[in-house]
């Protein structure tokens, strides 16, 4: 499943909500990333997206990782809009039997998601306001 | 028919505008042709499109390279590299 949202995510219910009613689940990995300050420099970090094919994107990477592992749920949330330093800003969920696929889907997720999935980060602090740009070892990572 | 242009983050503020619908010339078969028509109409389309090769498209919601023919295209992106996550 995947959500785009602008609200929070509480990690503790959507992870209560994935399992419940299963018992066939054995390992469950959670990602969270979060906005940094990097020491000062951000104070605010606005997150624009394409609203559409951010979901389709989001929805394709998933449905990927599930031809890839044998998981047996997974789970994208993925945030927009203002946020400040110590937001959450994505959630990534997997679960399957063993940890192996849990682990490895949610890195994929996480590695593709940053590549494809189209948002774009833009910082402000007291140096003034910028977009990020992208970060080539993410750009890297998809290829192995 | 007309063809929707949708411009994301920093292509969007150089262009000044988020969205538009366009009549594509006939002779504007590729995303890079698209790129340098939208490049002639204006020093806010040169500046925004002055290093294309960085520009990443989609046409319909998906991903696509410059040398990807438009076909019959609805709506055609442009933004910089991703930075999700």
């Amino acid at each position: 499943m995947i959500r785009v949202q602008q609200e929070d995510f509480d990690i503790g219910a959507e992870v209560a909500r994935l399992k419940a009613g299963r018992s066939d689940i054995g390992a469950i990995v959670a990602f969270v990333g979060v906005v940094r300050d990097q020491a000062g420099a951000v104070e605010e970090m606005t997150l624009e997206h394409y609203p559409g094919m951010t979901e389709a994107e989001l929805q394709r990477i998933e449905a990927e990782a599930s031809a890839s592992w044998p998981l047996q749920a997974s789970l994208i949330v993925h945030r927009y809009g203002r946020l400040r330093p110590s937001d959450n800003i994505v959630l990534v969920v997997t679960a399957s039997e063993h940890r192996e696929a849990a682990f490895r889907a949610a890195e994929f997720l996480m590695d593709y998601l940053k590549t494809c999935a189209p948002f774009w980060k833009h910082e402000s602090g007291p140096q003034g306001s910028r977009w990020v740009e992208a970060n080539v070892p993410d750009d890297a990572s998809t290829a192995r | 028919m007309s063809t929707r242009l949708l411009y994301f983050a920093w292509v969007k503020e150089k262009t000044g505008i988020a969205a538009e619908e366009v009549e594509l010339p006939r002779e504007v078969t590729t995303v890079a042709e698209l790129i340098i028509w939208l490049k002639a109409r204006g020093p806010e389309f040169d500046h925004a499109f002055a290093c294309s090769n960085v520009i990443r498209a989609a046409i319909d919601r998906t991903h696509v390279r410059h040398d990807t023919k438009i076909g019959t295209a609805h709506e055609i992106a442009f933004f910089p590299p991703v930075t999700g996550g």
